[in-house]
């Protein structure tokens, strides 16, 4: 450690607790209380990495979540390594492993620094208009392009981390704890206000906690002492929440909002076992008081970027909070009085200041009276318009500014420097607040937006309201909370500030050069390597507005949104476009404020509970049976079960063969299932479904299509009457949230005066479909009460009956064109009636099948699967289903849309049959179907929409869509493959016994 | 994100709601008399409007009951809610 850089002084670092750390491979120590920035930079190191696009050096610039330039890699290479990290915002701990991004082989030499030389052939849109040809060629360029640009590493293995949301709701929320915020916090909790105030830093009171200077008093004490007072205040209010390292991602409508809290990012790897990393908290606020302070500009001029050219206010930071000098022969460059601050903090150290530059001709305040007595030159009405020095900057050369301020005047004179503070002033940090929609005004006194119209139940406090001076800022933030929480006043009788500084300012966002402008590196968003140059390019090329800019020369669009320089965008624009500011519109701030983790995101929802799933009751007796699962919905479905080391294609074979040689057994309990009751039931029905409905006797069962308005086909399903005004619906399984929504949309609002209600009950019932010529024998066994005769118990009808005195519901129903039943019992036992059936069927062979099995089974009939052969675009009449639609019915939802003038076209896409040329030839679902091959462009006639082989027929079956197909039966069409032509014939739908015969067969 | 006041049951987060598209249209009664143009006015054409408009929002994650909305979709505020098939609160 270099021991004349750090200084002995500040209460925030504990001396007595070295922390040792690796910055690119090398050990370098710090202490408690250290970031990693002001870690490195007491160990003389401002070069942490290289720039995106020109890979230039690059040092630390700030000393907050603002900071463009020094974002790191943490712990590379591992399963906590997290990329481009601020440097700024990280607290060191023993252990830490940080390195530097966007530079090989490493950050002291780095060959694409290359691109620097090459800069003068690397203008704004480069990649744009190089790229551009031949159009075939872009994804070769793409390789390389991702190649040299890009930041840090994303992690290759499962993060290690817990993660978690969690819902706060208050009366009042400080956003920031600095001076306003604090009093905000106080106030609000001693009127009874349930408060929360959130930080982003690890310790209260902003950048007034140690500000301890004798220019600045409130209440006669120094701001730090007076801050302390009132935070060992607060912190014992009962109603009064505080949370520091947790900060305001995202301001949403409505006053929610989402924060991060930071728990262990600060501590050891090896206590950070089995603890939250971070929480998201979800905070609904009926009040939100933002005081998050404001950025402090940086000064545009030519090579502005090299590493040692900091925010006059970092530098203070470091040296008051940190107790660590940036340089040893420091200059600063300023245009307001702020600077003087930090000249005033290196003074009281002893710590040299070479010059200040100032931008002002005429300064009058009582700090720099003071700064001057300490015989420290200051340059006024001057200007830097160079800066010297690779990996650190070691000497600037200054010029006279015109009086107005366009150019510079007379001779150039260098001065030594190994760091330079700048500052250009202050810009209100309104980005929460835009991002709740708030509106901004521009304040042409001293050149900043500030919060104009708010959107909710909201305030902007402090110098993010554009409060500057120590009296403003006190005096506006007792009135405006005084009158935002209606409340008196009793808690700051009278509160006086003195203040040594003086508000004036020189603004000019692009300072002059003795160079023409395409000769100078003035960079305005220093993440994204965009310059003053490339801005005024872009309005050359005519660009206007400042969002077509901003992607075009990619400004403020790195991770740290700009944060230094969008205003001096905004401004070089009006100024080169001769308009006002904000006429072109201001960037708009995205959430979130500051990069968030995935983790943080997801929180808890990872590994099985990304995406949960549901299970049928049966499902334990699935996976005991070796069965691969398919999802349907948010459903597991069983989709086959092999046996012995067959494959999917095999066990499809063998199930489907079986089903219709002796039994089959289908698990269809994620069918869904509607419940309807009322005395207008069967006039409901009538109106959703296309056919009939109000002579369906009791104990009967009926096919139904429901079509939308547009007369589309939207879900199918039997339906069956239990009673005189009762229903049991069923539909898809994908479809039964949707066809509930539905339904109870056309009741509540269409036709509220029928009787009817609906509820669903797919949960509670378990479904166990029994099929085959052997069916019939092994129900008997199952439900040994029921009369399972044709004459009693024929197709399409229904009984009530009991299994072990379990009451459960019969349906001869069939998916598959064999005789089957449909066993529903109350879903706790629909495992152990599941076995009974297996049991009952162990003689006949009896095979659990699966979806895939159950789909191969209905397309040999010419089922429609909706969904599958149906994608929204087909009526039933295009399913050559004509005869389910009713035309004696006066309506039904769709029936209009029937005979619209593109429904009754005939040459719309229709339902057809398709047999290959070769039968052991089984087509690709989804490939094209087409006439004429040779035809040039070739015209595609349709799809495959369901392909099998079928080892009933012993043949290649499918279905598909084809324009006017309904004509054209027997005709050959061709399915072009990636490397041959497949011959088909047009085919009826249904390939497997189309009498019926195996569906009514005495058995 | 919203805080929507059902009719029925009080303020609940946005989550808990669907949003149903333009309100008061009214289904006709004899579909069947109108030409393909009277229909598709019905079936496809929706206003869209940037400033009050009137919604139909389900409470789907509650209640399960539909009602009505007026929003300014120019800056979200919810002017009023209500019922269906009673007349909107506000103009």
């Amino acid at each position: 450690m270099s021991n004349n850089l750090r200084f002995k002084t500040s209460k925030f670092i504990d001396e007595t607790y070295r922390v040792s750390f690796k910055f690119n491979n090398k050990t370098y120590f710090g202490f408690k209380g250290d970031t990693l920035a002001s870690a490195l930079l007491a160990n003389g190191i401002h070069l942490v990495g290289r720039s995106f696009k020109y890979h230039r050096p690059r040092g630390i610039m700030t000393s907050g979540s603002e900071e463009p330039n020094a974002i790191i890699q943490l712990h590379d290479n591992s399963s906590r390594t997290e990329p481009n990290v601020r440097a700024t915002e990280v607290e060191i701990y023993e252990g830490l492993v940080a390195s530097s991004q966007n530079c090989w082989p490493s950050v002291n030499f780095d060959i694409g620094g290359i691109n620097n030389l090459l800069s003068p052939i690397l203008p704004a849109g480069f990649y744009y208009k190089t790229f551009m040809w031949p159009a075939s060629f872009w994804e070769k360029y793409e390789y390389f392009i991702r190649k040299s640009a890009g930041l840090g590493k994303s992690p290759k293995v499962a993060d290690p981390d817990i993660y978690e949301h969690k819902y706060i709701h208050c009366d009042v929320l400080v956003i920031g704890a600095g001076i306003s915020g604090i009093m905000a916090a106080k106030m609000a909790a001693k009127n009874g206000f349930k408060t929360l105030l959130v930080d982003e830093k690890s310790y209260l009171g902003g950048s007034s906690i140690y500000d301890n200077s004798e220019f600045s008093k409130i209440n006669n004490q120094i701001i730090s002492s007076w801050l302390e007072k009132e935070i060992n205040e607060i912190s014992k209010l009962e109603n009064l929440e505080i949370k520091t390292r947790t900060s305001v991602a995202a301001f949403h409508g409505y006053n929610f909002l989402l924060a991060r809290e930071n728990l262990t990012d600060h501590l050891p790897i090896n206590q950070r076992e089995n603890k939250v990393r971070q929480r998201l908290l979800k905070i609904r606020a009926k009040k939100v008081i933002t005081a998050t302070g404001s950025i402090e500009r940086p000064l545009i001029f030519d090579n502005n970027d090299r590493p040692g050219i900091m925010l006059s206010s970092a530098i203070k930071r470091y040296i008051d909070l940190y107790g660590v000098a940036c340089g040893e022969n420091n200059i600063l460059f300023t245009n307001n009085d702020t600077a003087y601050e930090t000249a005033m903090s290196l003074i009281q150290r002893g710590i040299k200041i070479n010059a200040i530059i100032d931008n002002r001709e005429q300064i009058d305040s009582k700090i720099s009276y003071e700064v001057e007595k300490n015989n420290i030159k200051i340059y006024k009405g001057y200007t830097v318009v160079d800066t010297y020095g690779y990996r650190r900057i070691n000497k600037i050369s200054i010029m006279k500014l015109s009086k107005d301020g366009q150019t510079v005047i007379g001779d150039k004179t260098k001065l030594n420097c190994d760091c330079l503070g700048v500052s250009g002033g202050w810009t209100p940090a309104v980005h929460l607040f835009t991002q709740s929609g708030g509106k901004l005004k521009f304040r042409e006194e001293d050149q900043v937006f500030i919060p104009n119209v708010y959107p909710s139940d909201q305030i902007s406090i402090g110098s993010c309201n554009g409060d500057f001076g120590l009296e403003e800022i006190i005096k506006n933030t007792l009135s405006s909370i005084k009158k935002f929480l209606d409340i008196d006043n009793s808690e700051y009788k009278t509160v006086e500030t003195i203040s040594g500084l003086n508000q004036s300012k020189r603004n000019i966002w692009l300072l002059p050069s003795d160079k023409s402008i395409g000769k100078t590196k003035s960079f305005v968003d220093y993440q994204n390597d965009a310059t003053a140059k490339d801005i005024k390019l872009a309005l050359r090329e005519g660009f206007r507005s400042i969002e077509h800019v901003k992607r075009y020369t990619t400004t403020g669009m790195g991770t740290d949104q700009g944060k230094l320089g969008n205003m001096h965008a905004l401004g070089i624009i009006s100024e080169t476009a001769g308009t006002k500011m904000g006429e072109h519109g201001t960037t708009t701030f995205r959430p979130p404020y500051t990069p968030l983790t995935f983790g943080t995101i997801v929180g808890r929802n990872v590994g099985e509970f990304f995406d949960i799933f549901r299970r049928t009751p049966i499902h334990d007796w699935h996976v005991a049976n070796n069965a691969e699962f398919e999802n349907v919905g948010q459903w597991k479905r069983a989709w086959y079960y092999p046996k012995d080391n067959e494959n999917m294609h095999q066990a499809v074979q063998r199930e489907s063969k079986a089903a219709r040689d002796s039994a089959g057994i289908l698990d269809a309990s994620t069918l869904g299932k509607i419940d309807i009751q009322g005395t207008d039931a069967s006039e409901f029905l009538n109106r959703v479904y296309t056919n009939a409905w109000s002579k369906l006797a009791i104990g009967k069962c009926r096919y139904g299509l429901m079509l939308n308005e547009d007369g589309m086909v939207y879900d199918d399903g039997v339906t069956t009457r239990l009673g005189e005004n009762h229903y049991i619906m069923t539909t898809t399984t994908g479809g039964a949230a949707n066809v509930l929504g539905k339904l109870e949309d056309y009741l509540q609002t269409e036709w509220p005066e029928l009787d009817v209600y609906l509820s669903s009950v797919t949960d509670h019932f378990a479904t166990i479909s029994v099929c085959g010529p052997n069916s019939k024998k092994i129900v008997s066994k199952v439900v040994p009460d029921l009369d399972l005769s044709d004459e009693k118990f024929p197709h399409m009808s229904f009984k009530n009956s009991k299994i072990d005195n379990i009451k459960c519901r019969i349906m001869r129903i069939s998916f598959t064109g064999e005789h089957s039943y449909e066993i529903n019992i109350q879903a706790n036992f629909g495992k152990s009636v599941w076995e009974k059936c297996m049991e009952a069927g162990k003689d006949f062979n009896i095979t659990p099948y699966g979806t895939e099995t159950m789909h191969l089974l209905r397309a040999e009939k010419g089922f429609i699967i909706v969904g599958q052969d149906t994608d929204a675009t087909l009526t039933p009449i295009d399913l050559q289903m004509d005869w389910i639609v009713s035309k004696k019915k006066y309506d039904f939802i769709g029936k209009r849309s029937l005979y619209r003038s593109d429904t009754i076209r005939e040459d719309r896409k229709q339902l057809v049959g398709l047999l290959t040329e070769n039968p052991e030839e089984v087509l690709e679902e989804g490939a094209q179907i087409v006439a004429d091959i040779k035809k040039s462009p070739i015209e595609m006639l349709g799809h495959v929409t369901s392909s099998y082989y079928s080892p009933n027929l012993k043949k290649s079956i499918a279905l598909g869509v084809v324009k006017g197909g309904k004509n054209m039966l027997g005709q050959k069409l061709i399915i072009p493959m990636e490397n041959k032509n497949i011959n088909v014939t047009v085919a009826d739908p249904v390939f497997l016994d189309k009498e019926g015969e195996r569906l009514n067969a005495k058995l | 994100m919203f805080l929507i006041n059902c009719p029925f049951c009080g303020e609940r987060e946005q989550s808990e709601f669907k949003a149903g598209g333009e309100a008061h249209i009214v289904r006709p009664k004899q579909p069947t008399e109108l030409s393909d143009d009277e229909w598709a006015e019905y079936l496809f054409m929706r206003k869209n409007i940037k400033g009050v408009q009137f919604e139909r929002w389900n409470h789907v994650h509650g209640c399960r009951k539909w009602f009505n909305m007026v929003r300014d979709t120019s800056n979200d505020q919810i002017k009023a809610v209500y019922k269906m098939g009673e007349k909107p609160p506000v103009k």
